[in-house]
């Protein structure tokens, strides 16, 4: 009894089974493409391809374009940039000079700090220091005094130039910070200055 | 130490016999118009002592060797060589009838000095007279009690004691020397006995310290200093740590105490220009003294704090100026010359001591604070400045680069005897002689 069911059973699923792989045979042949359709198929790929190259191609030309100009852009930052350093660096680094036992501006002295006057205006946040300095010569007391006369009448100038009071303090290091420790006129020229340090 | 400091002012003090010993003016040893050109010759044999007590012995060696320094230094002595001694210092008689005066009169000696130290266990006696050889007189006799090993104090006591005797004057062996050094590598005040001895720092910065001024009471020191970025006074006990500060912007430059008080006058410019205040001791101010645009700078006061004189660029170039405080007066006192700065006023009131410059190098001058002609004091030995009184008017301290270094000097008022003070690392300027302070 057991092994007739099992052959009905084995029968129910390899007999639908069979039928079934024969009829899916039939169906690929009947679906199979002609030669023409397939040489359609194959250049609308092509020109799919094609397509997609150029708009790889016009992209990357996009790319970079927009790469050129961020580059030309950032350039310019730079260029704005080190100028700007630069003009930083002259107001640091170039003082107004003075004859000896003197605090008053020559010529020289106000263009220099005509210049100075126009970087703080370009540079509103700044806040300077302008520092009073003497040369060697002299006596240490009367120099520290002198070097408070050269620093005030910088800040003086400058006010006169439209600079805020508020954005300069002075401060005198008389004969106690020499930048050239030689002792020819040269050196001592070099001394008697007026220096500027930023906030 | 401070058990030390006591015992010093725990001395105690006789006159040994005889009446007072009258006073200098009686006695026409001291040329009025230069004491340090006619020297005046002492004789100070070795003082007596136990042989058996070798404490004994030392102390009277140290009293004896440094009452000759301290006197030679003070400019009005010259010792007598003691080669040249007719008498034993080891048996002569130190008091009374017993000396021979004549045995120093014979070697020139006009005066003599004898002594003796005993030792009771701590303390010592020291027993010291001073003898005009001549009217064969004791002009001063004291007996001093203190530690055994005190014998600077001693010798400073007596010695202050033989020169009021000679010239009237209070002399300067209680006082002190302040100056800036760079040494450590940055400017710091320093601190010296007269003679240079006992060296000790004073401020520790590690920035620029300049301009020592010391209080009449010689407790304070008021100076300018970077320590806090500006430059800023700041007056500063000289042994706890108190200090006050001008609560002022903008410089704040050289303080001069004014005599007798607890007030200084210094320069300030927060107004916008340099002025002259009157300050308290503890930096507030009282009054504003000068009133000209321009630099007014490095006050000195007379002794009796009614004038002061000061360094003011008003007539183009600097150039001292008398300040009169009841009438408000501004005189010019130096016409000679194009840099005339430093004024320092004699504590006795009868000149005012500069430096001026001539080619780039500075010597000391001294003028009648009334006015007259300028008296110069050094020659350029390199570079002289800074000049400060001894409290008694005597002496000038200054400093100089004579021997390439700037280093502090002394010399008479009247220019003579310029030595070098003190050796040490770096250069020293900015010395400021203290009053006698007993300490």
């Amino acid at each position: 009894m057991m092994k007739r069911k099992w052959i009905v059973l084995v029968m129910l699923f390899v007999v639908p089974a069979m039928l079934f792989t024969v009829s899916c045979a039939k169906k690929q042949v009947s679906t199979e493409p002609s030669v023409d359709e397939i040489a359609v198929a194959e250049e609308a790929a092509r020109q799919a391809e094609l397509e997609k190259q150029k708009e790889l191609e016009r992209q990357q030309q996009l790319e970079e374009e927009r790469l050129a100009a961020e580059r030309a852009v950032q350039l310019q930052a730079e260029a704005v940039e080190r100028e700007k350093m630069m003009a930083m660096n002259r107001f640091l680094n170039e003082s107004v000079y003075f004859d000896f036992d003197e605090a008053t501006l020559d010529d020289m002295a106000q263009e220099l700090l005509r210049q100075k006057a126009m970087w703080l205006q370009d540079n509103p946040d700044a806040g300077a220091i302008i520092e009073g300095h003497c040369d060697e010569r002299g006596t240490n007391a009367y120099n520290l005094a002198l070097g408070e006369r050269r620093a005030e009448s910088v800040k003086t100038f400058l006010m006169d130039l439209g600079v805020s009071d508020a954005r300069m303090t002075t401060i005198s290091y008389g004969e106690e910070k020499p930048v050239d420790m030689g002792q020819y006129e040269e050196s001592w020229a070099k001394n008697r200055r007026a220096a500027f340090v930023l906030e | 130490m401070i058990r030390h400091q006591i015992l010093c002012v725990l001395f105690f003090m006789f006159i040994i016999g005889g009446p007072l010993p009258t006073f200098a003016a009686s006695y026409n040893f001291i040329d009025i118009s230069n004491p340090f050109l006619r020297k005046t010759p002492v004789a100070v044999p070795l003082f007596q002592a136990d042989d058996d007590d070798p404490t004994a012995k030392k102390a009277a060696l140290e009293t004896k060797e440094r009452i000759s320094a301290f006197l030679e230094f003070s400019g009005y002595f010259t010792l007598s060589d003691p080669d040249a001694f007719l008498e034993d210092p080891s048996t002569m008689a130190i008091s009374g009838s017993g000396i021979h005066f004549r045995n120093w009169t014979a070697i020139g000696s006009e005066l003599l000095i004898t002594g003796n130290v005993v030792v009771l266990g701590e303390t010592a006696e020291y027993e010291l007279r001073l003898f005009d050889t001549i009217k064969q007189k004791l002009l001063v006799g004291k007996r001093y009690r203190s530690t055994t090993d005190s014998y600077r104090q001693v010798a400073r006591r007596f010695s202050g004691e033989v020169v009021f005797a000679v010239t009237g004057s209070r002399g300067f062996f209680d006082s002190r020397i302040a100056f800036v050094s760079n040494g450590s590598g940055s400017k710091e005040l320093y601190l010296c006995d007269f003679d240079g001895g006992n060296i000790s720092r004073f401020t520790h910065h590690n920035s620029i310290s300049l301009f020592p001024a010391w209080s009449s009471d010689g407790r304070w020191i008021a100076y300018t200093t970077y320590a806090d970025t500006h430059p800023r006074i700041r007056i500063q006990h000289i042994r706890e740590k108190r200090f006050a500060l001008i609560d002022k912007p903008g410089l704040q430059a050289v303080p001069a105490w004014v005599p007798g008080r607890f007030e200084l006058a210094a320069s300030l410019s927060f107004s916008g220009d340099q002025e002259i205040y009157l300050l308290t001791g503890n930096g507030k101010i009282i009054k504003r003294l000068t009133n000209t645009v321009g630099i007014d700078v490095e006050p000195t006061w007379s002794p009796d704090g009614k004038r002061f004189a000061f360094v003011s660029k008003r007539s183009g170039n600097p150039q001292i100026y008398v300040y009169d405080i009841d009438s408000g007066r501004v005189q010019r006192l130096t016409f000679e010359g194009r840099y005339n700065t430093q004024p320092s006023w004699s504590p006795k009131g009868d000149r005012v001591a500069f430096s001026s410059m001539e080619n780039g190098v500075l010597d000391i001058f001294t003028i009648d604070p009334d006015g007259g002609e300028p008296v110069q004091l050094t020659q350029k030995q390199g570079s002289n400045e800074a000049p400060t009184w001894a409290p008694d008017g005597s002496l000038i301290a200054f400093s100089s680069t004579r021997e390439g270094k700037s280093r502090i000097y002394m010399m008479t008022a009247y220019g003579t005897d310029q030595r070098r003070l003190l050796s040490m690392s770096g250069e020293q300027t900015n010395p400021k002689w203290s009053p006698n302070v007993l300490n």
